[in-house]
């Protein structure tokens, strides 16, 4: 009885193939908008977990967010560093750690900062040693990696965050170690001590001497990464900060969710799409079912004749619609984990974060099951008139 | 082998047939004949379990056929009936080993291929056995259609106008296909039609 089912689908394989398709892709936009929404949730919750608060210039905070923690926008502008380290020596803080930013190598960011930062992301040195000097440079895995560059090379950053930034060729870094994947935004990061940036952006007033550097009291940093020592200081320090001080404090947790809701309003329309393309291909798949049933009238009453019960029409129904569901869902996966797969590898051309379609996500079982179902009951209708036939049909034509 | 009693079916408040006796002994053909209309489908849908009388008994060998459940009695017609319907309905999608196959496997029976070549053999068409139904000519689909009937080996065959829209030559040729593939496996047959041509050819006749 299966082989007949299929016998019927390879007689139409157009329409088959036109079904399955249908359903394919609306299982395969789901499963691509699924994968996209856990792993940038994902990605965003473990870059930011580290850091309870980020200190900056004041302006957006979703943008100092994205800046300091994220690594994919411009900042809001610097704070002096001398304020900062103020923060940073307040009771409720167990670790402040300045970042510095302004520079980037091959589109990956150099980030100004101290060994402290290794702490904050739990990272370790696969290769080599945590920088000592100013001009020393440590690579995230996937920056260094993707530059080709080991201990003991020698590389120019790029002013500014883009790729095509102009060098400042009379500061070279060098590569003293690399890091061990993390899985968090510093495999893509340059790390450096915070005196080199300000060393490669100083700009000597009249009268000083190339060379001489002012005192740490005087400079400034991009922004603070501030882990909390107590958690009754998420209620005070934020307001402390954006009430007493020209600097503004942002909670990474709220602007992750933030942006997370932002995407979610265009990735919700998606899914909107995604779920009318699947009822009409489920309306399709019954509409094909009843049309089958009208044309094989005679070859049901048929196989009544031949002594197939009715259970056997109510299957042989039932089968053709759930293959048609099962492939559309099977090809829909695919398509979903490759689009995901695909995409993956586009974003990562542009950003310091990606998603990937060797993955699986829970609720992909969920839709799986739901479309399976609805292609039990699209097929039900068609199964229980096919069961009722006159099986005497054939005898009064 | 086949024993009517007191049969009668009634349709839209009017009795459509009535045969209050009739008896086909094993092994043996016989006709039943009318005009349209007359209840000849309606007797051979009985015989073959489709349809339940309104009242009477039929008894095929050892079945009273009206007193099976509708399971039962689709499990006696797929083992014990070989119906070819006046359409020669074959599955078109199907190729014509897998029609045979087909009805092999709703009688709960093995494929047994080499009885079922050896039945094309018989009836000429076994160069057609990878054919597709659909492709075949009236006469083809005939022979697949006696093929098919004969394929369990049935203790009963049912025909429902076999010959009606053959010309006289053809209407021979089925004729003897049908009486020499029942002789072959043994079953009794049963021919319902109105086609006069073929009366003289059975002794044993229910006229309706």
């Amino acid at each position: 009885m299966v082989r007949l089912a299929w016998a019927y689908l390879a007689s139409r394989p157009l329409l088959t193939l036109l079904h399955v398709a249908m359903l394919a892709i609306g299982v395969g936009t789901m499963i691509l908008l699924m994968l996209f929404t856990a792993q940038t949730e994902e990605r965003l919750a473990r870059d930011a977990s580290p850091v309870d608060l980020v200190v900056g210039a004041k302006g957006s905070p979703l943008q100092l967010i994205l800046s300091s923690v994220l690594h994919v926008d411009v900042p809001t502008g610097n704070i002096p560093y001398a304020e900062a380290r103020k923060i940073g020596a307040g009771p409720m803080v167990a670790a402040a750690v300045p970042v510095s930013l302004g520079d980037s190598f091959r589109g990956f960011r150099i980030v100004g900062t101290t060994a402290q930062f290794l702490t904050l992301y739990s990272a370790r040195v696969e290769k080599g040693r945590v920088f000592d000097h100013p001009m020393e440079a440590l690579l995230g895995s996937e920056a260094a990696r993707r530059t080709g560059l080991g201990t003991g090379a020698k590389f120019a950053g790029s002013h500014g965050l883009a790729e095509a930034g102009p060098a400042h060729a009379a500061h070279p870094y060098e590569v003293v170690g690399v890091l061990a994947p993390t899985g968090t935004v510093v495999d893509r990061l340059v790390l450096t001590p915070l005196e080199s940036v300000w060393e490669v952006h100083e700009e000597h007033k009249p009268g000083e001497k190339e060379g001489a550097h002012r005192d740490d009291a005087d400079q400034e940093i991009t922004s603070l990464l501030v882990k909390y020592r107590t958690p009754l200081a998420a209620a005070i320090l934020p307001r402390q900060i954006n009430s007493n001080t020209a600097m503004q404090a942002a909670s990474p947790a709220y602007e992750s969710a933030k942006l997370m809701n932002l995407i979610g309003v265009g990735v919700d329309a998606l899914r909107i799409l995604a779920v009318v393309l699947m009822v009409t291909a489920a309306v399709s798949v019954f509409v094909a079912l009843m049309s089958a049933l009208q044309e094989r009238r005679y070859d049901l009453a048929l196989l009544r004749t031949l002594g197939a019960r009715p259970g056997t029409l109510f299957a042989l129904l039932a089968a053709e619609g759930v293959t048609l569901v099962v492939a559309g869902v099977i090809l829909g996966l695919v398509l979903g984990h490759a689009a995901a797969e695909a995409l993956g590898h586009w974003i990562a051309r542009s950003n310091p974060w990606s998603i990937t379609g060797f993955a699986w996500v829970g609720a992909e079982a969920g839709v799986v099951l739901v479309v399976l179902l609805a292609g039990v009951a699209t097929s039900l209708l068609p199964a229980v008139q096919a069961y009722r036939r006159d099986p005497a049909i054939l005898l009064k034509r | 082998m086949l024993e009517i009693r007191n049969l009668r079916h009634d349709y839209a408040g009017r009795t459509v047939l009535s045969v209050p006796s009739w008896s086909v002994p094993k092994g043996e053909a016989s006709l039943v004949i009318g005009p349209s209309g007359s209840g000849k489908s309606t007797l051979i849908a009985i015989i073959a379990g489709l349809l339940l009388p309104s009242a009477g008994e039929v008894r095929v060998g050892e079945s009273e056929i009206t007193r099976l459940t509708g399971v039962q009695r689709d499990a006696y017609r797929a083992r014990n009936i070989g119906l070819a319907p006046q359409t020669l309905h074959l599955i078109g999608v199907l190729s014509v080993r897998d029609n045979l196959r087909l009805a092999r496997s709703l009688a709960a029976l093995p494929a047994d291929d080499a009885a079922i070549d050896a039945g094309l053999t018989s009836l000429g068409i076994a160069a057609l056995a990878s054919h597709k139904a659909r492709d075949l000519s009236v006469g083809e689909a005939q022979r697949v259609a006696i093929a098919r009937a004969v394929v369990n080996r049935p203790a009963l065959i049912l025909a429902d106008e076999p010959t009606s829209a053959l010309d006289d030559a053809n209407c021979e040729k089925a004729l003897a296909l049908l009486r020499g593939q029942a002789r072959a496996c043994g079953a009794t047959l049963v021919i319902a039609t109105h086609d006069k041509r073929i009366r003289d050819h059975f002794p044993r006749c229910l006229e309706l």
